[in-house]
């Protein structure tokens, strides 16, 4: 998939296209969560391949969430769609999908359960500047129990070989993390020491209001990532993050705006290769030259 | 009309009075007339007997919601009642966190009314121990217990409050009333619709931290110590609470317990892939505290076996987990599932049929689940051996969210009778 993804960076700085892939299949965006960066990444993707896009904001403010998410199931099936891009709120809505309907399903995030798209994006960013991912130190930093991003690279970067370490305070640790086979640090000093790459995670405020960390302030002083304790990591350590950001809070400005260090904006650029070779691997699966 | 029924050639098995022989049991008038290693036919008498078949008394189930009043698109007392008579039981304790909540005397007469028209289950209404089961005042414990509520207890919600439930224990024990508690601790349990662990880790689960049972049960049984109060905890599904209930029972205080199948056949593996019908409450644990319960059927330390009947229909289940209501059913599947253990022996058949039948009716005060000359006859015939698999969607009754989907159970209710009437099976029957 990382290699197919590389060929998409090829292409995509070429300038070109290759919009006979999948000319006339229906893609369509279900985000039930509002994320314009995602979104916008599956829409360029499907249209780099000439997919026919259509994005589909879906309100989970609505009194049954679950009622919606399988009568919106039906609906698409009924149209024919044959790749379903999904974001939800809920751990689990895209396997409910997946039972649904016909179309091939794409988990873009769900919950705090897995966001697949995004470690991959990660791990072809990792690659292009490391040149490989086995024995990498990759320290991922934050609020580790709410993250799908911190899961999903979890299972991906222990697969390829990495050393995958997890930096946070303990009420933002998933129960018996040490078990998904990464070390686990309560201290950034100690866990970013000697690593290769510092990914850093969003804090969501609810964290605070729900009384999980006392205040931004005191979350930034113990965790957020400045030169300081970047120095721990390895002078040529890499910073990303899967943004948005939360400047002055898990990260410094002068961290993630450092061109010799951060690679956030690479991320991005990423994540559209990525995703075209993820949609062109699943319209395969799912007989894309049959009629 | 005189209405006879002889069982013959069967094994009879009663915890009560530790019988277990092979012989006959006639039943005369809706009562057991008499049972001997041999009986004379007498005329006009329907005779029943199958080789290698038990009967024992109608099974008890301490611990089921029914839908009604309230929630009848999951379930009424009649479809309840038909998966009770499938599953052997004649006698059903009701939890109360219906709606309206059973807080009120009216209710508790309107529920066993209810369960007479059936014919073939005895409804044995528990009352709400705070009004509308809010967990904020008591509810007219006495008033409740005069119409004949046999305990009382929130249902599927804890009685959170450390100084409602002591006032709770110190109020009804005036009158010898039990005290039914849901073991969780409901502040470290909000939100949370999975045992907390790496499971729910890997799952992005919300999780219920293990301590949440052990933290309430070690509170109720000091509270138990306090006022003298009967404390009875429902569905025990962790090794810490039943190494403190073990401790309460050798203190000597007046402290119980039940579980449900799924406690000790299932683990937490079976929410797998986000399976909804295995989210249950409390939820399913590691496979340690599954032994532990498994083990503790046997020692003495768990005093009954409920089914812990939880109807939901499909859109309650049909949801993205956490979002899911939990429960599951257990009325058909409460035998065969506690015979599992029986077969691979872990416990003995008399101790399985006793937690299903004689502990439950003393825990509940009721006369019921015996072998009796004289006592209405309500029997369960069953064949130990006998395999039929649990599928969800063919289950009798309307509920159909089975956390025991696709399993396959040695053990089969061939025949289940109330009063002397036949109310189940009619395979078993020799004209």
């Amino acid at each position: 998939m990382l290699d197919l993804a590389e060929s998409y960076v090829l292409l995509n700085r070429s300038g070109k296209t290759q919009r006979d892939l999948l000319r006339g299949r229906t893609l369509i965006n279900l985000f039930f969560e509002d994320s314009t960066r995602t979104r916008t990444s599956f829409e360029l993707a499907g249209k780099r391949l000439g997919a026919d896009v259509i994005n589909m904001s879906v309100s989970t403010s609505s009194v049954n969430k679950g009622e919606t998410l399988l009568d919106t199931a039906a609906t698409l099936n009924a149209m024919h769609c044959d790749l379903l891009v999904v974001r939800h709120d809920q751990s689990g809505a895209p396997n409910l999908l997946a039972q649904k309907v016909d179309a091939a399903v794409i988990n873009a995030g769900d919950g705090t359960h897995e966001h697949p798209t995004q470690a991959l994006l990660d791990a072809l960013t990792i690659r292009r500047r490391k040149g490989r991912l086995e024995g990498l130190v990759v320290a991922i930093c934050g609020d580790v129990a709410h993250s799908r991003v911190a899961r999903s690279n979890i299972h991906l970067l222990t697969t390829m070989g990495s050393r995958v370490r997890v930096v946070g305070p303990p009420t933002l640790m998933p129960a018996e993390a040490e078990r998904l086979g990464v070390e686990v640090f309560h201290d950034m000093e100690r866990g970013l020491a000697g690593a290769d790459i510092v990914m850093m995670l969003r804090l969501q405020r609810e964290r605070m209001q729900r009384g999980l960390v006392p205040s931004a302030r005191e979350y930034f002083r113990f965790f957020g990532l400045d030169a300081a304790k970047l120095a721990h990591a390895k002078a040529d350590a890499l910073v990303m993050h899967p943004g948005p950001m939360n400047r002055g809070v898990e990260i410094d400005s002068e961290v993630a705006d450092d061109p010799q260090r951060s690679v956030i904006k690479e991320q991005v650029e990423m994540g559209v290769a990525v995703r075209m070779a993820v949609l062109d691997t699943l319209s395969r699966r799912h007989g894309r030259n049959e009629p | 009309m005189s209405r006879s029924t002889l069982f013959t050639g069967v094994r009879l098995l009663d915890p009560a009075s530790n019988l277990d022989q092979q012989g006959d049991l006639l039943v005369q008038d809706g009562v057991i007339a008499d049972f001997a290693a041999s009986l004379g036919r007498p005329d006009g008498a329907t005779v029943v007997g199958e080789a290698g078949a038990i009967l024992c008394p109608g099974l008890v189930d301490m611990r089921a919601a029914l839908g009604e009043p309230g929630y009848e698109y999951r379930e009424t007392i009649a479809s309840a009642a038909e998966a009770a008579a499938a599953g052997g039981i004649t006698t059903l304790a009701a939890l109360p966190d219906t709606l309206p909540a059973i807080d009120d005397p009216a209710l508790v007469r309107l529920l066993r009314a209810r369960g007479e028209e059936t014919g073939s289950l005895s409804i044995v209404p528990y009352g709400a121990v705070t009004a509308g089961c809010r967990g904020e005042e008591l509810a007219e414990l006495g008033l409740l217990s005069e119409a004949g509520a046999a305990a009382f207890t929130d249902g599927g919600k804890a009685v959170g409050s450390s100084r409602l439930m002591r006032l709770a224990l110190s109020y009804a024990r005036g009158f010898g009333g039990r005290i039914v508690q849901h073991p969780e601790d409901p502040s470290l349990a909000a939100g949370g619709s999975a045992t907390e662990g790496e499971l729910a880790t890997r799952l992005g689960l919300p999780g219920i931290p293990v301590a949440a049972e052990p933290i309430l049960v070690a509170r109720d049984i000091r509270l138990a110590a306090l006022t003298g109060g009967a404390v009875h905890f429902a569905h025990i599904s962790t090794a810490e609470a039943l190494s403190l209930i073990r401790a309460a029972k050798s203190e000597g205080l007046a402290v119980t317990c039940d579980t449900a199948p799924p406690y000790f056949d299932l683990n937490e593996t079976a929410i797998g892939d986000f399976r909804t019908y295995a989210k249950l409450s409390p939820p399913l644990r590691k496979d340690a505290d599954r032994r532990a319960v498994a083990a503790a059927l046997g020692d003495g330390t768990i005093d009954a076996i409920a089914s812990d009947h939880q109807p939901r229909d499909a859109d309650d289940k049909r949801q993205p987990f956490a979002q899911a209501t939990p429960g599951g059913t257990g009325l058909a599947t409460l035998l065969g599932v506690t015979l599992a253990q029986v077969h691979n022996g872990t416990l003995g058949l008399m101790r399985a049929i006793e937690l299903l039948t004689i502990r439950p009716a003393r825990l509940l005060g009721i006369e019921a689940g015996r072998l009796m000359k004289g006592a209405a006859a309500d029997l369960c015939l069953f064949h130990p051996e006998r395999i039929w698999q649990v599928k969800a969607g063919e289950l009798p009754g309307k509920a159909q969210n089975t956390p025991f989907d696709g399993r396959a159970l040695e053990g089969t209710v061939l025949g289940t009778w109330k009063a002397g009437r036949r109310v189940f099976g009619g395979d078993a029957s020799v004209p």
